[in-house]
């Protein structure tokens, strides 16, 4: 690995710890906040509508995925003075 | 934390974690990272259904987020992704009916485990043999004349010999990839799939760990192509899985969910990171993978145990 390329991954590791601190404390909001109140429908409807229940997880799944890559690129961007790779 | 839908006790910080490993070898291997997430899942006590089922939900999830980057770098082709999903849909059907076959016969665990260990140690000597090769002599060429192109990106193979004989069966209907750079027979993309969809639906998982080096070596697309496409790809066979075995009640979505939040900065960072390796690099790291793999299946064989 040339010097740059050496440069470059430390100031995206040093960017990622950053990232790290702040994301555990979106995360932690994140469990206590939207799980909770999910929580108790998801399993209502596991138990009586299954069907919908397998449409729902993907759609959650789905839409948290984007949701998330779009808030550590938004950090990282920050962290990163406007580059997020 | 208590989960409801699976009724198992899970600390979140021990699923963000893990979550964040196979993020991290997701986005760099383009694999699915089944063959650690099950076991991981097992060993706090989920249910061995809850763990294949949820980890594919899992799988889904931190695919988005590490085929979205890849594709800012450059390394998704949508067509070949596409293609390859039908083949993959298709042969995860077959493996599924396969293993009915062997449950009706009795003898589904010892076929399963001899299978998978020979694939697995298969495709980990091939791909040191072929790394090592290709690292040797590219490291003999560079010393012969001085390389001017970067060493990321970069790719070569010591079986490109037999790639191109591949390539070169012009078995219509034939189909242009211009972001891979290959013209290749529908069929043989269709077989790749198949074949790894095969794995999926008979060994479990999402079966990366064929499909990312036979991509290289069948196809001849280039590493860091293959791998941002294996994980496009697996977002369509992973929610295809995912959909089948929730209807099963096999998915306990609130713990797929937290182990996203983790996957979401590991698969970034090993999307990220693929930028500073050349192919033949990416390859060799990647041998360890499927051997952890044989390492699980051997281990429950002899123990009986289940990871």
């Amino acid at each position: 690995m040339s010097q740059r390329s050496k440069t470059a991954v430390r100031r995206t590791l040093r960017a990622f710890a950053f990232e790290l601190v702040i994301y555990a404390a979106l995360v932690t909001g994140y469990f206590f906040a939207v799980l909770h109140f999910l929580g108790g429908w998801l399993v209502q409807l596991e138990t009586q509508h299954i069907r919908v229940y397998a449409v729902v997880a993907i759609l959650l799944i789905l839409g948290q995925a984007v949701v998330l890559e779009a808030v550590t690129t938004g950090l990282m961007r920050l962290l990163r003075g406007g580059r997020s790779e | 934390m208590f989960f409801p839908i699976s009724h198992a006790h899970v600390s979140p910080i021990y699923l963000v974690v893990v979550g964040f490993l196979i993020g991290v070898l997701g986005g760099f291997f383009g694999v699915g990272g089944s063959f650690i997430a099950g076991p991981a899942l097992r060993l706090v006590g989920v249910d061995w259904n809850f763990a294949v089922g949820t980890d594919l939900a899992h799988i889904v999830g931190k695919s988005v987020v590490a085929a979205k980057r890849h594709r800012a770098l450059g390394n998704v082709d949508l067509r070949l992704g596409l293609i390859m999903a039908l083949g993959t849909i298709g042969g995860a059907e077959v493996g599924a009916q396969l293993i009915e076959v062997f449950k009706r016969a009795g003898n589904v665990n010892f076929v399963v485990s001899v299978v998978s260990i020979v694939i697995y140690l298969g495709i980990s000597t091939f791909m040191l043999w072929e790394s090592w090769k290709t690292l040797a002599r590219s490291k003999r060429s560079t010393a012969a004349r001085k390389s001017t192109t970067p060493a990321a990106k970069t790719d070569d193979s010591a079986f490109q010999h037999v790639t191109k004989a591949i390539q070169r069966w012009r078995i219509p209907p034939m189909i242009s990839l211009p972001v891979s750079g290959v013209t290749i027979s529908l069929w043989i993309i269709l077989l790749v799939a198949f074949v790894g969809g095969l794995c999926s639906g008979f060994l479990g998982g999402g079966a990366g760990y064929i499909r990312m080096p036979s991509m290289v070596y069948v196809l001849g697309i280039p590493t860091h192509l293959a791998v941002g496409t294996d994980l496009f790809e697996i977002i369509i066979s992973a929610s295809y899985g995912t959909f089948t075995h929730a209807i099963k009640g096999n998915v306990d979505i609130l713990i797929a969910l937290v182990m996203n939040t983790g996957a979401a900065v590991g698969a970034q960072l090993g999307a990220i990171s693929t930028q500073y390796f050349a192919g033949p690099k990416i390859r060799l790291a990647f041998v360890p993978l499927p051997i952890i793999g044989a390492a699980i299946v051997i281990y429950t064989m002899f123990t009986g145990h289940k990871l």
